[in-house]
């Protein structure tokens, strides 16, 4: 009897399997640029039931393998390979197992891939409902919107706050709380006085070009590209000026984001005094670079001016066979406070949960060991607030990366400033063929 | 007489034509080229007569645009990155050229008779074998700012602590380790192509030359180099078209962006950063332009090979 009870029990397991993964295709494609995604979904998404040795797949518990389709981000790369997978799903050439379920996007081109057609609608097509949506932060959604429509959800927020370290602050300020330290750094003009007794000392204020480039270029009073145009806000060349002072004057390393001498800069022999960083940044990149010899060593505080830096959104792809799934995943991963309250205390990262993030920043039990015990939560709840999308466009991330690029020359001496804008112009139209004007500001 | 020529005729008129089995033969190698090559290039060569480019996810185009994709390219950057090309080929070529040939004059001197040939011939051909971008990483990870050159630069008391020699931040210092790079990648290839040249060369030649009391820079100047001339162009030429086709090593040393303000910006690195930004019309053009210089240097090449020939058929 329990033979025949335990057959049919399995008989009706099978069924109900089956009859799940009947309506929904086998094969869920997530289109991303690095595991961060990945491994976020692989612990904390409760659906998953298997993971594959190499991770390239994840077994679903409804059925559905997830296949992850990882294409590095620099130079377009990402954004070119999803355009010619998008084309192809479009032009009918692809099989719905290889159709692009899920693809991510970074705020820097959102509008790109939210304005089209290419990415479905959060509450019509994929069915969330806005009560679920509610606990989100508004901006957050702002960038994944187009007239109104929301494209895209996110399980982060990205408040930047100034991580500085301890030691080098007790020796230049004479105090490393957090407080203290605020009140020296909170506009420019006491920061650059602040690099000057840094550097006296024998420090460097920041590691090198491009550290405190997002302070001033989330700061703009206007898009970066509108029509045919790019425009180079004021702000953006107070950045130009205060970084070729730092580095006439040494307050500064000379080194490159992510490059292996910034990185350095960030380990226990590095002398440099802090860097920006938004969430993402601190749990993700600093605590690798700082090692287990930083640990207690550095604290936040949020420096002269909000900003936020990066971000991923995930997009349910036009023509995906997984709806169903696709809602499921949104739901748990930007929605669920139970979850994205525990990926910040396993983490550290800032999820978009306001009232998840509110009760972690009000517990005085949480600290960071990380950061000398420091509530970050706290900063980035008030951090988060101030952060403004009003201005951004399609063409940020290019836009960001050929400024950088080329006023390094004026910084390193091989170019004069008006070289230096010439060269912007020159990759800037080569990079966006539409754009074919370029206004500086007075 | 008469019954022959009327034998010789039949049997023309009644052979089997084994010609069309050399066609079949050959097929394949002209399908291919055809769809995998011609069609390509006539099509690049077609776009580059329009505008058609992407922004966002919408294309532009294509529209016909005349000769303006030439007429931007021209006025503009494209005769900068030629000259880069050169004078990052030229660089590397001369070194190398030089080196090779004293290093193949030793090799193949029967009176010096150098020991361990074939290891040093082995030795000189490794960077060869390694993947050029892969060269280019190392050279990038040995000569970047905290990398082990500037350790060593600094503990011999060449430069201060802090105060590295940024390689990468200077005009010279790229263009000369690209220069540097192709140098040491090539000269063990050139070595090897000379000495077979100079081998080729009667012994007897060399041996007359030293009874008549020849100086071995006579004998170089006036025997070898002479008689290995068709070699030396041949060398010379794919060198150039090599040369023109740089773009992996100064891709990878400089980040794509071919910094400091783009003196190390290569004709294919240009194509490419037009590639990325999905802009076809004047990709296309650069194309066509690189096609056409490519194809005047085989000209050249191949006139010469020809004089050459026709000259030693005179003798």
């Amino acid at each position: 009897m329990k033979k025949v009870m335990s057959l049919v029990l399995a008989l009706v397991l099978v069924a109900l399997a089956s009859a799940v993964v009947a309506d929904e295709g086998k094969v869920l494609n997530i289109w991303c640029w690095n595991d961060e995604f990945q491994s976020r979904f692989n612990d904390y998404y409760p659906g998953v039931a298997e993971i594959a040795a190499d991770k390239s797949t994840t077994t679903l518990k409804n059925g559905v393998v997830v296949n992850w389709v990882i294409n590095p981000n620099a130079d377009n790369n990402y954004q070119n390979k999803l355009d010619e997978q998008l084309d192809k799903q479009f032009d009918g050439q692809l099989a719905d197992d290889e159709k692009i379920d899920i693809f991510l996007i970074e705020a820097d081109y959102a509008l790109k891939y939210v304005a089209d057609e290419a990415s479905l609608d959060v509450r019509a097509d994929i069915g969330l409902a806005d009560a679920d949506l509610a606990d989100q932060y508004d901006y957050t959604q702002k960038i994944a919107s187009a007239d109104g429509v929301l494209k895209g959800v996110t399980w982060q927020a990205t408040p930047g706050l100034f991580a500085y370290r301890r030691s080098i602050a007790k020796d230049v300020l004479g105090t490393d709380d957090p407080a203290a330290v605020q009140e020296a750094l909170s506009d420019w003009d006491k920061f650059n006085a602040v690099a000057e007794q840094a550097a006296a000392k024998g420090y460097k204020m920041l590691s090198g070009y491009d550290d405190s480039y997002r302070t001033f270029s989330n700061n703009v009073s206007a898009p970066w590209v509108t029509g045919d145009t790019a425009t180079v806000d004021a702000n953006i060349m107070k950045w130009v000026e205060q970084t070729k002072d730092f580095t006439d004057k040494g307050y500064n390393n000379k080194t490159s984001l992510w490059s292996a001498e910034w990185a350095a800069d960030q380990s226990a022999e590095g002398k440099v005094f802090g860097f920006f960083y938004s969430t993402w940044g601190i749990n993700f990149t600093l605590v690798g670079n700082a090692g287990e010899a930083g640990f207690g060593d550095w604290a936040v505080c949020y420096g002269p001016q909000p900003y936020y830096w990066g971000g991923t959104w995930i997009c349910a792809a036009n023509g995906t066979d997984n709806v169903e799934t696709i809602k499921d995943v949104m739901l748990a991963l930007s929605a669920d406070k139970d979850i994205l309250k525990k990926i910040t205390l396993d983490t550290q990262d800032y999820t978009n949960s306001i009232s998840g993030m509110s009760e972690i920043a009000n517990d005085p039990e949480f600290g960071s060991d990380f950061l000398g015990g420091q509530n970050h939560v706290a900063l980035f709840l008030e951090a988060a607030q101030k952060i403004d999308m009003s201005n951004i466009s399609a063409y940020d991330q290019g836009c960001n990366e050929k400024f950088q690029q080329a006023f390094k020359n004026y910084f390193d001496g091989n170019a004069t400033i008006d070289e230096a804008k010439a060269a912007f112009e020159t990759a800037i139209k080569e990079q966006y063929p539409v754009i074919t004007t370029v206004v500086w500001p007075e | 007489m008469h019954s022959m020529t009327a034998m010789r005729k039949k049997k023309k008129g009644s052979s089997i034509s084994y010609a069309k089995y050399g066609y079949y033969f050959i097929a394949p190698f002209f399908i291919t080229f055809i769809l995998f090559q011609l069609i390509p290039l006539a099509s690049t060569v077609y776009y580059s007569f329009f505008s058609y480019f992407r922004d966002g996810r919408k294309w532009i185009g294509p529209t016909f645009a005349g000769l303006a994709n030439y007429q931007y390219l021209f006025s503009t950057d494209l005769p900068r990155y030629l000259g880069n090309t050169l004078i990052l080929w030229l660089i590397g070529f001369i070194p190398q050229i030089l080196i090779s040939l004293l290093l193949a004059a030793w090799f193949t001197d029967y009176r010096l008779h150098l020991r361990g040939q074939a290891f040093f011939k082995t030795v000189i051909y490794m960077p060869n074998l390694i993947m050029a971008s892969a060269f280019s990483m190392l050279f990038y990870t040995l000569f970047a700012d905290s990398g082990p050159v500037n350790g060593v630069l600094r503990l011999v008391g060449l430069t201060q602590e802090g105060a590295p020699i940024r390689f990468f931040a200077s005009i010279l210092g790229t263009r000369g380790l690209i220069g540097l790079m192709n140098f040491l990648m090539w000269f063990g290839n050139t070595t090897i192509l000379l000495m077979a040249a100079m081998m080729g060369v009667e012994a007897s030649l060399f041996e007359a030359a030293e009874i008549d009391g020849c100086t071995p820079t006579q004998i170089f100047f006036k025997i070898t180099l002479p008689l290995i001339r068709p070699l030396l162009i041949y060398v010379l030429i794919t060198s150039m078209i090599g040369g023109l086709q740089m773009f992996d090593v100064p891709q990878i040393l400089t980040r794509g962006s071919g910094d400091p303000m783009r003196s190390a910006m290569t004709m294919i690195m240009y194509l490419n950063s037009h590639m990325f930004s999905r802009n076809y019309g004047r990709a296309g053009a650069v194309s066509t332009v690189l096609f056409l210089i490519c194809g005047i240097l085989c000209v050249v090449v191949m006139r010469s090979l020809d004089t050459d020939r026709k000259e030693a058929k005179k003798k």
